[in-house]
């Protein structure tokens, strides 16, 4: 204040008005709430209950008490179970669910893809991310056009995956160990739209590809490879399971040698002597 | 070889239905012509005759041979299209999902020869599906050929051969596989590059000559490529010549058997009779290869990608062959040592070296290893069957186990995830197993080999079950044993001893010459240990009377 020329005593004065408080919080949460509506994901759970969805965020929230509460906790504020889910968004919900991840079976290294149970439907899943949604947002779900696998350019995305997922995920997507019991799965059974959530959530041990790592475009022209690759006929045969010299040298062992050997006692054998 | 033609047209021609009295001129003519000028005809007289052994496990060996000439007929094929070199070109193929990326010469052809060429993909997976048998006949072969003894005396040198064409056919393998620049072997080349560089003092030097400058450099698959169609297969073949040469000229060993001596070879001629089955197992030998050439896809390259050094796969293996090397790679602990600023990265050279040096060296050696312990220096030519040697056989599944875990381990990352095993805890098993699995297989190998030993001495002694159930005047029941047949005791009496060096004091407790320094005596407690017939073979003196012996003489033996 000194050097502003404003005088100290009339500040002073204004912040002692019976209405100052009043007036800061006002201005505080008209700030938080605009500058929300301005910037956070348009179709929020605001969204959702302008557009007559605040149902689904009841209906998700019950059937978040009833599914996932015993490890996220109640409010999804996380145990030493489960972590919090905060902020995780729709994309998350959908990529765990629809995969049979969640809820989990028993806790092991890492959480494995089952048959979905009987409640898990496609409206469940909407009401359970809408819930998620309205508790903090997060990564959206994809829409049908942007993993549309005809939509991309395959052998762009084959050099993204090379370049990001094959590490872990192998050559072809047939999957491959990680430490401590996990691995990262065969990408055989996931649907694009879960190939894109995956990317944008990064679940268990799978790191974040977020839109400034790897663009919306981008993750459509590596699904269209991953797609596009699980769909190629093996030209040369069958595909020993596609993982390398590992089959390659247990067919030439088991098959080649025994029918060599065989053969080999074959046309070696002599009628014994009676 | 006139007369044999002569024979054989006298026999078989007809001429305006009369028999021919002569052999035609133009045959006569030209065989005698080639005759005078070759001396092939005496030649072939004596070694058309040749006699070889009949037995299955013979013919492993033929294996390698015969997969060694489809590499070179379909080698030859791919050289046709393959283009080895670095230089960068954007594909434009029928393979969709690599069109408009970048990628090298020798990748692009390898496309090329796959998806564009007529029966180029069948002979690129017969190519390396050769490569894979011709590398496991080898080892089933020597394997074979160490169990039985056959490298005894005077077969050493082709022994030592035998590990040199085994070492050349690796390097081959490598160099093979890492010519089409796909991403797996690239992995491969990478870790090559890894070890050279590895090596104290030459190691970067060593380096940058192979690769032409920094990693991966633009000469490498130039380089491979003449080594891989030039200078080894012509090693190759000139060591298979020589090997088969020795072999020919040595004559084989012989399973022991009625007839059978060190001092002859009984078998079937090699023409017609050997000649018609080495013939047959030629074509057996393609079939398994073409069918599995067409069955089975092999280095897929087309689902690796190019290579780019930034770029790795998970579950990147090398072929069969090389898994020891990258199993004891994966169990090395990170070790290194620094040292006035030079590092010394153990955890890399001792599985790179170790493992290798361990099995090739040690296959060198055992020969006149086990000359030198047992100071037999007599020719062999009666195979041993592998329990009448317990202690060699000990040390070979020793050895295999060795080998095995390796090369089991080469694959932690696909058993860790197709079994759900944590990848930790195979790499512990596996340091754990690489010290305790070769000691704990020695012990059973060799418990197993007594006990075939002690079940051949029973054959002998007692004879084999009649299955013929006989009830004692006292009420006892026995079965009958009857004399085994001639041949299979004829087989059972090939036992030869081990001989052993003298290492007993005399009577006046002087140890004998050879045995009073220290390497003497440890060598006469070896040749002990190695030569000592535990369980000899009896043969039975009373014969068919034995069974039909009275209580309380043996007879637990035979009531069973």
């Amino acid at each position: 204040m000194i050097g502003t020329g404003i005088s100290v005593n009339s500040i002073t004065a204004r912040r002692r008005h019976p209405l100052a408080r009043l007036a800061v919080v006002a201005l505080a949460l008209g700030l938080l709430g605009g500058g929300y509506a301005l910037f956070a994901p348009s179709n929020s759970a605001d969204a959702a209950i302008a557009s007559g969805k605040a149902d689904d965020v009841a209906e998700g929230k019950s059937l978040f008490v009833a599914h996932c509460s015993s490890c996220h906790g109640m409010n999804a504020e996380g145990t030493p179970m489960g972590p919090p889910l905060v902020g995780v968004g729709a994309a998350a919900v959908d990529f765990q669910v629809s995969s049979g991840r969640m809820p989990a079976a028993n806790p092991g290294p890492q959480m494995q893809r089952k048959p979905l149970g009987e409640w898990v439907t496609p409206e469940a899943i909407n009401q359970l991310s809408a819930y998620i949604m309205s508790l903090g947002g997060g990564p959206q779900r994809p829409s049908a056009e942007m993993v549309d696998p005809a939509k991309g350019d395959a052998a762009k995305g084959g050099e993204l995956f090379r370049a990001n997922c094959i590490q872990c995920h192998n050559f072809v997507g047939a999957g491959g160990a990680l430490t401590y019991g996990k691995y990262a799965p065969n990408l055989n059974e996931s649907t694009p739209e879960q190939i894109y959530e995956a990317m944008v959530t990064g679940p268990q041990a799978m790191p974040v590809f977020n839109d400034s790592t790897i663009t919306p475009e981008d993750k459509r022209n590596m699904i269209a490879y991953i797609v596009q690759m699980r769909e190629l006929k093996d030209p040369g045969g069958f595909g020993l399971g596609r993982i390398g010299p590992v089959t390659e040298g247990l067919v030439v062992w088991i098959a080649g040698l025994s029918f060599m050997s065989l053969t080999a006692i074959w046309i070696t054998a002599k009628k014994r002597k009676k | 070889m006139t007369t044999t033609l002569n024979n054989a047209t006298l026999n078989n021609a007809t001429l305006n239905g009369a028999a021919l009295k002569e052999t035609p001129k133009p045959i006569a003519g030209t065989a005698s012509y080639l005759d005078d000028r070759l001396g092939a005809g005496s030649f072939l007289k004596r070694n058309l005759r040749k006699v070889f052994p009949d037995h299955w496990s013979f013919l492993l060996g033929e294996i390698a041979l015969y997969s060694f000439i489809i590499l070179l007929l379909t080698g030859t094929f791919l050289t046709f299209w393959f283009k080895p070199g670095m230089g960068h070109v954007v594909y434009d193929g029928p393979y969709q999902q690599l069109r408009g990326v970048t990628m090298s010469e020798a990748y692009a052809s390898t496309l090329k020869i796959s998806f564009e060429v007529r029966g180029g993909l069948l002979m690129r997976q017969m190519h390396h599906w050769a490569a894979l048998l011709f590398v496991a006949g080898m080892m089933v072969h020597m394997l074979r050929v160490f169990f039985t003894g056959a490298y005894r005396k005077p077969r050493e040198l082709n022994w030592i051969i035998g590990v040199l064409l085994l070492t050349l056919a690796l390097a081959e393998g490598l160099t093979g596989y890492s010519l089409p620049d796909d991403l797996l072997s690239g992995a491969g080349l990478r870790i090559t590059e890894g070890v050279a560089i590895s090596l104290p003092l030459i190691g970067t030097y060593l380096t940058f000559f192979l690769f032409g400058g920094e990693y991966p450099g633009e000469d490498v698959i130039a380089r491979f490529y003449s080594l891989h169609i030039l200078l080894i297969p012509g090693i190759l073949l000139a060591l298979i010549s020589a090997h088969m040469i020795l072999m020919w000229v040595q004559k084989h060993t012989q399973m022991p058997g009625t007839g059978r001596s060190n001092t002859n070879v009984v078998g079937a001629p090699f023409y017609p009779a050997f000649m018609l089955k080495a013939g047959a197992y030629f074509l057996f030998t393609f079939t398994a290869i073409a069918g599995l050439g067409t069955f089975a896809q092999i280095n897929p390259i087309w689902l690796f990608g190019p290579y780019t050094p930034s770029d790795i796969s998970a579950g990147s293996q090398p072929d069969f062959y090389m898994g020891f090397l990258e199993g004891a790679l994966r169990i090395m602990p990170a070790w290194e040592i620094n040292f006035l600023g030079y590092t010394l990265p153990l955890s890399v050279l001792i599985p790179a070296l170790v493992p290798m040096g361990i099995v090739m060296t040690g296959l060198a050696l055992y020969p006149f290893l086990e000359q030198w312990v047992t100071g037999d220096r007599r020719e062999h030519h009666i195979a041993d069957r592998p329990r009448n040697n317990p202690h060699r056989t000990s040390i070979g599944i020793s050895a295999v186990t060795f080998y095995g875990i390796l090369w089991l381990l080469g694959a932690n990352d696909e058993i860790s995830a197709f079994f759900h095993i944590d990848l930790y805890h195979t790499t512990i098993f596996g340091r754990f197993a690489i010290i305790l699995g070769p000691a704990l297989a020695y012990a059973i190998t060799y418990r197993i080999c007594m006990g075939l030993q002690r079940k051949d001495a029973d054959v002998m002694s007692h004879g084999v079950e009649s299955g013929v159930i006989k009830r004692m005047p006292n009420g006892q029941y026995i079965e009958v044993h009857v004399p085994p047949a001639e041949d299979i005791a004829d087989h059972l009496r090939g036992k030869a001893l081990i001989p052993i060096v003298p290492g007993e004091a005399d009577s006046e407790g002087i140890p004998p010459k050879g045995a009073r320094s220290i390497l003497g005596k440890a060598r006469a407690m070896m040749s002990k240990k190695y030569g000592t017939e535990h369980i000899p073979l009896e043969e039975d003196g009373h014969g068919h009377g034995h069974a039909a012996l009275g209580p309380g003489e043996g007879d637990h033996k035979e009531v069973h």
